[in-house]
């Protein structure tokens, strides 16, 4: 049995795994694009902050990983996928055929049909080679523009903050939504983190549009190469909705990602309103014996029994399980995916979880801290929490998990202590869920 | 069969020996606050309650790791973070739906119960025996350890 996995991200990877573990016999192919060694991107961020070293973002630290696996590493991109025949036509003109097919070909950045995107001057923060591009651009004193202040541009924000501002040089974050982080977190909880940031030096301009980038040329003439390095500062002119125009060393583009699924156009493969691959609760697409996980897919929302595309790191290696031992020839079912986000901001950590802005008919209790920076929320379903949005603590964050998701009843002694205290989750957690006390 | 904690917390008195003998053991220091072991105390019932991993086999932290930095000790069975390639992203901690992975801002790394390493600190510390290490056959965790199956977003039939 030869299984054929697209993409080497975690999901790739942790489904590779699985499916050795389970058949020690079968060949394992997993074939990814860029010209690396399985990474992380999620592990961008400390490279950029200069905590680890590039090889810090490997996925597997141990050389012999694969070889020990008999896992197969082809560097390559998928163009097509012929999903009667089995068989996948890659870049380097390869055919590979497949018995068992994944698709975990993740997401991609997408930019804004705005003039300039493609100057050198602008850059994403998606893969290790966009770090690359970014740490290059990170000069002494360098005024740095950063558009999107969702979870990945916040993620990334302190360690850009960090560096130009050591040096004289500024971070500027564009917003087009109202707030920072509007999909994890609530306004409330949204302002502290802004609050917080701004404290820490970074400009934070929400329900602002950038509208165009054009180079800055410098004064041409006669003037020398020299002169002219010396003399040309900032080397792009943003200009903002409002008219106003500002001109700044590079900009960073955080303005959001899609499912990278090109390459299944006429696959037969669905893909979903979303722009997801269209998966069912064992992770089987459309096609017979192709399977998707990860961020590249949409899939149903545990909370809601709505379709999302649920593109961070845990659903990534639950759906991947899944996916594994399916393909491996178990029988596993996802229950749906949970969304859970963790970010750090300058030192402030603020989680939330599932459906932390609220259902219709249910009630809540948020206690908010401003001078201590603290706050929490609890949304609460009946006598069941379905949501939860969390800044300033760490400590038990993950029962909020249990509690959610076993759908543990508290009893109405347990909830009416919970909304005059929130943060004894954890003791409701051991009595409600657990049962221990 | 390997060993695993067994927690009898009708047995606990709330001496917090164990989380004095577990932050020792890991950091050096008594200092409760800093123990992978927590005594929960119900002041309604009058119940203290012993917590910590129970290095359950859905491991959702391990699996979570963008980098690899959790692995399964052979040996005891233990779900060990390597400090060295922690990241510190806290992930894990908030995919361990027991909340017994937590993120240490000192250090800016996470930690949990590793069993030191097959000689369990706190079991040793107990002085009531509400805690101790025994084949994993018959401990009392296997409630914890059903639990964790319902929580499992995967259900596994196979
Ligand atoms: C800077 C940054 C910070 C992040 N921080 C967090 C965080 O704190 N928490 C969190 O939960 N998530 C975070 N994420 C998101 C997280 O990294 C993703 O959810 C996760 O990587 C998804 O894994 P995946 O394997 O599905 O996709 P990916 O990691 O995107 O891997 C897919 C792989 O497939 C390759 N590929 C794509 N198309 C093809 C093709 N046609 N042929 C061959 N190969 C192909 C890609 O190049 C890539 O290597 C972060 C992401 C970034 C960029
Ligand atoms: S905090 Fe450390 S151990 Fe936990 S997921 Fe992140 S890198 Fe892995």
């Amino acid at each position: 049995m030869k299984h054929v996995i697209l993409g080497n991200g975690p999901t790739g990877v942790v489904a590779a795994e699985n499916i050795r573990k389970q058949r020690p016999h079968d060949e394992i192919v997993v074939v990814g694009d860029e010209h690396e060694r399985p990474y992380s991107r999620m592990a961008i961020p400390y490279l950029l902050e200069g905590k680890i070293a590039e090889s810090g973002t490997l996925l597997r630290h141990d050389r012999n990983h694969w070889t020990e696996r008999r896992i197969g590493l082809v560097e390559a991109r998928a163009v097509s996928v012929d999903t009667d025949a089995r068989r996948v036509t890659l870049s380097n003109g390869e055919v590979l055929p497949y018995d068992r097919l994944l698709l975990a070909t993740g997401s991609k950045p997408v930019r804004p049909p705005i003039p300039g995107m493609s100057l050198p001057e602008v850059v994403s923060c998606w893969t290790l080679e966009d770090a690359r591009a970014i740490l290059e651009r990170l000069r002494p004193g360098a005024k740095v523009l950063q558009m999107g202040a969702g979870f990945i541009g916040c993620i990334i924000m302190e360690a850009i903050a960090n560096t130009v501002g050591k040096t004289g040089g500024s971070l500027t974050v564009v917003e087009m939504g109202d707030r920072m982080v509007p999909r994890m977190m609530t306004p409330k909880a949204s302002a502290l983190i802004r609050a917080w940031s701004e404290k820490a030096g970074v400009e934070v301009l929400t329900s602002t549009r950038v509208t165009a980038i054009e180079a800055n040329v410098p004064r041409g003439g006669l003037l020398s190469p020299v002169y002219k390095a010396k003399n040309t500062k900032e080397r792009v002119d943003v200009s903002f909705g409002d008219g106003s125009s500002r001109a700044f060393d590079f900009v960073i583009c955080a303005t959001g990602v899609a499912p990278a699924i090109d390459y299944l156009k006429g696959s037969g493969v669905e893909i979903g309103k979303l722009g997801g691959i269209v998966v069912d609760n064992r992770m089987r697409t459309t096609a017979p014996d192709v399977w998707a996980a990860g961020d590249c897919t949409e899939s149903t929302d545990f909370s809601t029994g709505e379709l999302m595309v649920n593109a961070i790191q845990p659903n990534a290696a639950d759906q991947a399980l899944v996916a594994g031992a399916n393909m491996a020839g178990g029988d596993a079912r996802t229950l749906g995916g949970l969304r859970m986000n963790v970010l750090e901001t300058f030192g402030l950590v603020s989680t939330s979880y599932g459906q932390w802005w609220g259902a219709e008919g249910g009630d809540h209790v948020e206690l908010v801290d401003e001078a201590a920076f603290h706050y929490i929320r609890l949304e609460f379903l009946g006598d069941r929490v379905i949501g939860a949005t969390v800044v300033g603590r760490t400590h038990h964050i993950g029962a909020l998990r249990g509690l959610i998701q076993t759908g543990a009843r508290l009893g109405s002694q347990w909830k009416e202590r919970l909304k005059a205290d929130p943060n004894r989750f954890m003791d409701a957690y051991l009595t409600a869920a657990l049962s221990l006390a | 069969m390997m060993n695993s904690l067994h927690i009898d917390a009708s047995k606990c008195t709330g001496c917090l020996q164990c989380e004095m003998a577990c932050s020792y053991e890991n950091h050096g220091i008594f200092a409760t606050s800093k123990s992978r072991i927590k005594v929960f105390e119900f002041h309604s019932t009058g119940r203290k309650v012993p917590y910590t991993c129970t290095q359950c086999a859905e491991a959702w932290c391990m699996h979570a790791c963008p980098v690899g930095a959790i692995h399964e000790d052979k040996a005891t069975g233990a779900k060990v973070v390597n400090e060295t390639t922690c990241v510190g992203c806290k992930v894990c901690t908030i995919a361990c739906p027991f909340g017994t992975i937590n993120y240490v801002a000192d250090t800016g790394k996470v930690q949990k119960c590793d069993l030191c390493g097959g000689n369990p600190a706190c079991a040793e510390a107990c002085p009531t025996g509400a805690i101790t290490f025994v084949d994993a056959s018959w401990t009392g965790l296997d409630r914890m350890r059903s639990w964790a199956e319902k929580l499992d977003t995967t259900v596994k039939t196979a």
